[in-house]
């Protein structure tokens, strides 16, 4: 393997990493405020459904991205009202979200395109295009810096680069604004922030949109930048991944990077080496692109070290004295 | 100041006319009227589940009133929700603190207040004043400590500061000395007068009528949602406080004959247990109890206490014999557990009731059934009798007297001393050999207050043994019959009751034994 190889692999895991990490920062803001969302999945189907279907109808991909992040709105809107304002299990409502998203796709989808749940492959500007960095070119040559910033870092599409920087702005949003300050509060213990004259559903209806965003740019980058359409079930679990990778970051933003980026690690090797040999056995194909949602379940078990939520995740609030 | 509008009195800074508020079928306030003049400290008494609290989480909008208008500084103001009430310059400091634990002291402070889009000029404004408060008030918090690390007597301090940077003019405080030390108490209760001789207005809610005595310029007493009197506190008594509380005579001291002690029931030695943080809670702790008397544990909160009942009651692991009726107690391995502690005959009535004692969103009649769920009474082979639970609970709802006497209400719904009595009518009924008590009469109103020590005596005199666990130095006094002090996980020393007073007490209990013995 040399240099190539290395950030061969390295590109591809930025590419892949890029949708988890828009999930899990979304899933952060949502969890952090208290308010806990395994309809990610589903958002994020939704968004990739709509995204690919305005973009093709429009032949715009900036447009398709917006509806897309309407379409996941639009379910983060039924969570919020569901979770914050009735109260109601938010375990449930995920789930619900879940079946809404992955049954709607396929029957709007077959619906207005009849191509059996797909929406027609987008070409052009119907697409987000890799962006070449300045100086790309010139300094390629350049021994080990050039290649990894010419052929690592430069040539995606724009949503990696918007992905990679909501990192510090989640970062400064979570720890230098009033607003963090007060979303990291509802999340803890939304009696002291009611108490101390501040709207507990204000903010939470505020994360839950935010959340709502987010994920709908992880949808958009999956159908339009990482893909070229909407496929059926495309989402194939990040959602979830995009969790695990959320506990593993312990709810905090740059650990969030460093947790997508080892998924996306995952997801890259699987997709490069189809098999390995390990002495004299071979390592099968399905192990190999299984090995992400190994990690995720291994994380799930509880066996890298002790994580803690925020502490009224999950708890719908009511006023007690 | 502003002109007095609808006509209120700008002298009074707070005036509640015809407040009502009902949760249900419970009428938690009705009609009440009060007013209280600036510059004074006013007390609120009354049982458990009088309203108290209800009253002043309207005034300070956690709760909406039913009817009824507010009028600070003679005006009328709307109070829908807290942010209202600070404006209107409200503080309040809850019963449960309304903290963030993982957060700062300074970020608790600042949470809601402020002052623009970026917590960094907020954070630094907020350092400035809190110096500044805490100087005027002797209030030593450090800004940068965590709230989780801090004793409930600064997290309390933390509450006042918190008002006090909002700028508030009025505090209500709820039960604030329920979790105190007395030596934090009499600290409290400086920066209170401090306040009020600075023209600012406190509500204290409390069931010590000592505390009442001390500090009170006036006193209201509320009974069942009623506001039934308000007198000058110079001009009344706290035989005459608890009878207008209750409704009738209250014996302020327990009245109890001298011990007869029988044989050992419960015999400890050299117990010692190490925490999760490795450090040790309790180096050593020798006791006996016998049947018919009260062993009295004295002690600051955080000494070894909590650690001794839990290992006692089977639910924390030590090294050690424990010796129960002469027989040895399996203290490590599966069989140590709560289950058969019970089997053995130890109760446990545990200090923390809401976390520990309860199921607070279960039922009363689930809680009183807890533990007894296999007793024959209550199942019929596979099934579980609920209709005779329902009726075993409502029989000991009214023998305890417990408000409302309702064995389907939520445990959440219950005022703190009517959740103690619920716990302590299940304990008291299994009939044990030793009954453990952690603070019995934690946040309980006096008439209460009199009916668990009567009961403990009682149950005393009918030959059980009692280990009684409490911070409340009059309590202690008062009931054992025998008083050890715990500092630092050690017994310091054992005392006879009226051999001893609060103040060699009070030195074993800050570690001081060379001085008092
Ligand atoms: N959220 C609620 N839902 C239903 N009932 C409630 C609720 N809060 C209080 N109550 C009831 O209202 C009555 C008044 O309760 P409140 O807590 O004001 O009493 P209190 O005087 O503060 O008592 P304590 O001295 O025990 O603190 C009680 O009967 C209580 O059971
Ligand atoms: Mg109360």
């Amino acid at each position: 393997m040399d240099l190539l190889d290395v950030i061969q692999i390295l590109d591809s895991t930025l590419r892949l990493a890029t949708p988890l990490l828009f999930a899990c920062l979304a899933g952060l803001f949502s969890e952090r405020a208290g308010i806990v969302d395994i309809g990610l999945e589903g958002k994020m189907l939704a968004s990739a459904f709509l995204s690919a279907a305005a973009a093709s109808y429009t032949g715009n991909v900036w447009l398709g991205c917006l509806a897309g992040i309407g379409a996941s709105l639009l379910l983060a809107a039924i969570h919020g009202v569901a979770s914050i304002t009735f109260r109601g299990n938010q375990l449930i409502s995920g789930v619900a979200i879940n079946f809404l998203a992955s049954g709607l796709t396929v029957v709007v989808g077959e619906a207005w395109f009849g191509l059996g749940g797909r929406t027609p492959q987008l070409m052009g500007a119907g697409r987000f295009q890799e962006i070449d960095l300045p100086f790309a070119q010139e300094i390629r040559d350049v021994p080990l810096l050039g290649p990894i910033y010419a052929d690592l870092l430069s040539g995606h599409s724009a949503l990696v680069y918007i992905g990679l920087l909501c990192v510090p702005l989640t970062w400064w949003i979570l720890y230098r604004t009033r607003f963090g300050l007060r979303l990291r509060a509802v999340g803890e213990n939304p009696a002291a922030v009611d108490t101390a004259g501040v709207s507990v559903a204000g903010l939470r209806y505020a994360a839950v949109m935010i959340c709502g965003v987010l994920t709908g740019l992880a949808g958009a980058y999956l159908a339009t930048a990482l893909s070229a359409g909407f496929v059926k079930e495309m989402s194939a679990g990040r959602g979830f991944i995009a969790l695990a990778a959320l506990i593993f970051a312990k709810w905090r933003p740059w650990y969030a990077l460093g947790a997508t980026l080892l998924f996306g690690l995952l997801e890259a090797l699987g997709n490069r080496f189809q098999t390995i040999q390990v002495f004299d056995v071979t390592v099968p194909t399905q192990f190999m692109q299984a090995l992400p949602y190994i990690l995720t379940v291994v994380i799930l078990a509880g066996f890298v070290g002790r994580a803690i939520p925020p502490r009224a995740g999950g708890e719908p609030y009511v006023k007690e004295r | 100041m502003s002109p007095a509008g609808n006509g209120g009195d700008a002298a009074l800074a707070i005036e509640l006319r015809g407040i009502s508020k009902a949760f249900g079928p419970v009428q938690a306030n009705r009609d009440i009227s009060i007013q209280v003049r600036r510059g004074t400290i006013h007390g609120i008494i009354g049982e458990n589940g009088a309203g108290k609290s209800t009253l002043m989480s309207i005034l300070y909008g956690f709760y909406r009133a039913d009817a009824g208008e507010i009028l600070i500084g003679g005006r009328r103001v709307e109070i829908p929700d807290s942010q209202a009430a600070i404006r209107a310059g409200i503080g309040m400091v809850f019963q449960h603190f309304k903290l963030v634990e993982n957060f700062t002291v300074l970020e608790n402070v600042v949470l809601g207040a402020e002052d623009g889009r970026l917590l960094k000029p907020s954070l630094a404004k907020a350092r400035r004043l809190l110096k500044q408060l805490a100087d005027d008030y002797e209030m030593d918090v450090d800004p940068e400590a965590v709230i989780e690390d801090l004793g409930v007597g600064q997290q309390q301090r933390v509450e006042i500061l918190k008002a006090l940077y909002r700028e508030a003019d009025i505090l209500i405080l709820d039960e604030p000395t329920g979790v105190l030390t007395p030596a934090e108490a009499d600290h409290l209760f400086r920066i209170l007068r401090g306040l009020r001789d600075e023209g600012k207005t406190i509500i204290l809610i409390t069931h010590k009528l000592r505390e009442i005595m001390e500090i009170t310029d006036t006193v209201s007493v509320m009974r069942r949602g009623e506001m039934t009197a308000t007198v000058r506190t110079a001009e009344t008594s706290p035989e005459e406080l608890a009878e207008l509380m209750v409704g009738r005579k209250v014996l302020l001291r327990v009245d109890k004959a001298p011990a007869t002690p029988r044989d050992v029931v419960l015999e400890v030695r050299n117990l010692r247990v190490v925490d999760e943080q490795k450090v040790e809670r309790l180096r050593g702790i020798d006791l006996t109890i016998r049947r018919g008397e009260i062993l009295g544990i004295a002690g600051v909160s955080g000494n070894g206490q909590s650690e001794l009942l839990e290992v006692l009651g089977g639910y924390a692991n030590g090294t050690g014999t424990i010796r129960m009726n002469g027989r040895e107690i399996d203290l490590t391995g599966s069989a140590s557990n709560a289950r058969t502690r019970r089997a053995r005959g130890i109760a446990h009535v545990p200090e923390d009731r809401q976390r520990e004692g309860l199921v607070m969103d279960y039922s009363a009649w689930e809680n009183v059934a807890f533990g007894y769920h296999s007793d024959p009474r209550f199942s019929s082979g596979l099934f579980m009798d609920h209709a005779a639970m329902r009726a075993d609970c409502d029989d000991k709802m009214h023998r305890f007297d417990v408000r409302p006497p309702d064995p389907t209400l939520a445990a959440k719904n219950f005022s703190g001393g009517n959740q103690q009595k619920i716990v302590l009518a299940r304990e008291i009924e299994r009939n044990p050999d030793l009954l453990m008590i952690g603070q019995p009469t934690r946040g309980v109103d006096i008439g209460a207050i009199e009916f668990i020590h009567e009961q403990i005596v009682a149950l005393r005199d009918q030959g059980k043994a009692i280990l009684l666990v409490s911070v409340e130095l009059d309590e202690i006094m008062a009931l054992s019959d025998r008083i050890a002090v715990m500092f630092d996980g050690r017994i310091m020393g054992e005392r006879l009751p009226d051999e001893t007073d609060q103040r060699e007490l009070g030195l074993l209990m800050a570690g001081m034994a060379g001085e008092a013995a």
